[in-house]
């Protein structure tokens, strides 16, 4: 655990000061869009959550939901163009990080101090993340020599004990190595020492497993939880995943067309569901507490984000689909204090988990 | 790698053989007869002409004229021209200047070229990249002695700026025609460096440098470049190779008594023995600019390994 004393270094962030009290994140209303030739797609519609100390959030969605946009946006690591954040706000322990563009109107990442630093990020195929012409070791070494201007030498002996922390066996030796010589656990270990080595605040991992095989899985989601309890960092975990969800989140947000569906507690989510979407990817795969007669997939694909649906972007595939769904957005219905659901029927839907 | 290195320098000796057999069979179906052709309209008397046919071995079969030339080439004699200068002689007054021709070329393409392909694939789809576009297209339409007599025209006779003819003024002679000679390849280059470029952009792990908290400039003077370089750095190992013997008509064109004058002189003359010991020694820079080309590949990517 890190010590309860916040130096003032800990408050500096660039030109800003950060509030102690404050949440780690907050991500509220966030709008994103990507003006292409064909149109405009609007990829994140409103996404908002809180992410408190040592918490882990899960962001649920199948893809194209804008689980991943919305991030790179968090980040400041948007293509721009096409991408636009075109409303919202994201804070991070209090700093706003968004502002308004002199001429645009779109929100601009102003706060580069936060990436890698206080915030940092795991993605999905480190075999592509990871640049293939350097080794593993200059590339985690690079935090060091870059953010802390430490020596070539003194960056490298950080890295090795890096690559020890997240268990790469023997790292004295593999810190010379190109990522291409590594497994795929192994290589995603690198990801996450590189991604840990100046002790963020925040990790966000977008699908950090969904490249390995299952029983990797399971140990870069131990070593991820593992890793959190030390630091008390924040955890957001981007995945499609319900298992991965199951087994180290404290809460859920389902995303669906860029759009918050639901959102609560792990227990709320997977035992009391309210939203018709959260309860059809619940009955979509197998698990080992409830016994089921057959799968049963969620019938339809998902929309097209050139054009959204009207009303509920969900109700083409929804089971209880009324006519008020087609015209209007249906709100977040406050459950109870954690849980809310943005559908006008949650009560029935609840009453049928 | 080394065991690498001796399959591919053993792999040279057919490549030799295989080359000068051709370039010799080429020579010998020339039409015309280089002996009569020496002496213009005036007869030569038929013992002049035997004797001058025994002395080249022109009297015998092809198979034996060519067991006799690469008997002496393996000896180091290149044999003669029909006046008895020897063939060395020849590459020895004439590589200088083409290897500075073919330097200079390099160099114009390495710094323009690619310059200009880098900032224009940072600058996709502006001014500067339709620029480099539109400029690059207009050159790799335009044949190269177009190219060279507008040069000459413009920058020689028009502007004054430089000489149009021969060597005597040294290096500075030989800028204009290294602009033309580097002009096409300059082109490709300028556009390979930009495509490369824009499409490493959108790599994975360009993304990652960013979310690093990485200053643009370093994701992309070095993230981004060192992947992008390898196929330009590759091309430009070629192409080295190509522009040693590749200046045949821009030597002719600015009058320069380079490699390619020489070669081109004596194939008008018919000159066998200088054409195939000249092309000879070009097939082997080839070869050795090709092996370079892998040997850098790996050196440049370190997924790629020898075996």
């Amino acid at each position: 655990m890190k010590t309860n004393v916040i130096s003032e270094a800990d408050l500096k962030l660039g030109r800003y000061r950060i509030d102690p009290e404050a949440p780690l994140l907050e991500v509220e209303d966030l709008h994103v869009e990507f003006r292409i030739e064909d149109g405009i797609v609007k990829a994140v519609n409103g996404l908002a959550y809180t992410l408190g100390k040592g918490e882990t959030l899960a962001v649920l969605g199948e893809s194209g939901s804008g689980k991943s946009v919305s991030h790179h946006a968090i980040m400041g690591i948007l293509d721009t163009p096409p991408g636009y954040v075109t409303k919202g706000s994201v804070k991070f322990r209090g700093v706003e990080l968004l502002a308004p563009h002199k001429k645009t109107g779109t929100l601009d990442h102003v706060v580069p101090e936060i990436r890698g630093t206080r915030v940092a990020m795991v993605f999905q195929d480190a075999l592509t993340a990871l640049n293939p012409v350097f080794t593993v070791g200059w590339q985690i070494g690079e935090m060091f020599r870059v953010h802390e201007g430490l020596s070539r030498k003194a960056a490298k002996q950080r890295a090795i004990e890096m690559m020890d922390r997240v268990k790469i066996p023997s790292a004295k030796e593999r810190v010379n190595s190109y990522p291409h010589e590594f497994s795929g656990g192994m290589r995603q270990r690198v990801m996450i020492a590189m991604a840990l080595s100046l002790d963020p605040e925040v990790i966000i991992a977008d699908e950090p497993t969904t490249a390995l095989d299952v029983t990797v899985q399971s140990q870069i989601m131990d070593l991820l939880k593992e890793l959190q309890q030390d630091t008390g960092m924040g955890l957001v975990l981007i995945t499609h995943d319900l298992a991965v969800v199951a087994e180290v989140a404290d809460s859920v947000v389902v995303m669906y067309a860029g759009r918050r569906m639901e959102k609560g507690g792990i227990e709320e989510i997977f035992h009391s569901a309210a939203h018709p979407y959260t309860l059809g990817l619940m009955k979509s795969i197998a698990r080992p507490d409830v016994h089921l007669e057959r799968l049963e997939p969620i019938m339809g694909s998902p929309p097209d984000l050139l054009d959204i649906p009207p009303g509920c972007p969900f109700h083409p595939r929804c089971e209880y689909v009324i006519d008020r769904c087609r015209v209007e957005i249906p709100e977040l219905y406050a459950i109870d204090e954690h849980h809310s659901s943005a559908c006008f029927r949650w009560q029935e839907v609840q009453i049928h988990v | 790698m080394g065991r690498y290195l001796i399959r591919r320098v053993l792999q040279f000796i057919p490549v030799f053989f295989g080359a000068t057999f051709l370039l010799f069979a080429l020579v010998f179906v020339m039409p015309g007869d280089p002996i009569r052709a020496l002496s213009g309209d005036k007869p030569l008397e038929p013992a002049v002409i035997e004797a001058l046919q025994e002395r080249y071995n022109l009297d015998k079969p092809f198979y034996q004229q060519y067991a006799i030339y690469i008997t002496n080439v393996m000896k180091g004699d290149f044999g003669t021209d029909f006046r008895g200068r020897p063939v060395s002689d020849i590459m020895k007054t004439s590589l200088p200047i083409t290897v500075r021709l073919a330097l200079l070329a390099f160099a114009f393409e390495v710094v323009i070229g690619l310059t200009a392909g880098v900032i224009a694939g940072v600058r996709k789809g502006k001014f500067f990249d339709s620029l480099v576009l539109i400029s690059t297209l207009i050159v790799i339409a335009i044949p190269i002695f177009v190219l060279g007599f507008m040069a000459q025209i413009v920058f020689g006779l028009k502007l004054g700026w430089f000489p149009i003819s021969g060597y005597r003024d040294g290096i500075y002679s030989l800028l204009l025609p290294a602009m033309v000679l580097a002009s096409l390849s300059l082109a490709y280059i300028a556009r390979l460096a930009r495509t490369s470029l824009v499409e490493n952009l959108r790599a994975d792990y360009v993304r990652t440098a960013k979310a690093k908290g990485l200053s643009t400039k370093r994701v992309i003077g070095i993230h981004t470049l060192r992947n992008s370089l390898i196929p330009v750095a590759t091309y430009l190992a070629v192409d080295l190779g190509a522009l040693m013997g590749g200046a045949i008509i821009t030597e002719t064109i600015f009058n320069l008594p380079g490699l390619g004058r020489a070669v081109f002189d004596a194939t008008r003359s018919q000159e066998g023995t200088v054409v195939i010991g000249i092309a000879t020694f070009l097939v082997i820079v080839y070869m050795i600019a090709n092996l370079l080309v892998d040997v850098l590949y790996g050196i440049l990517d370190p997924r790629i390994r020898y075996e």
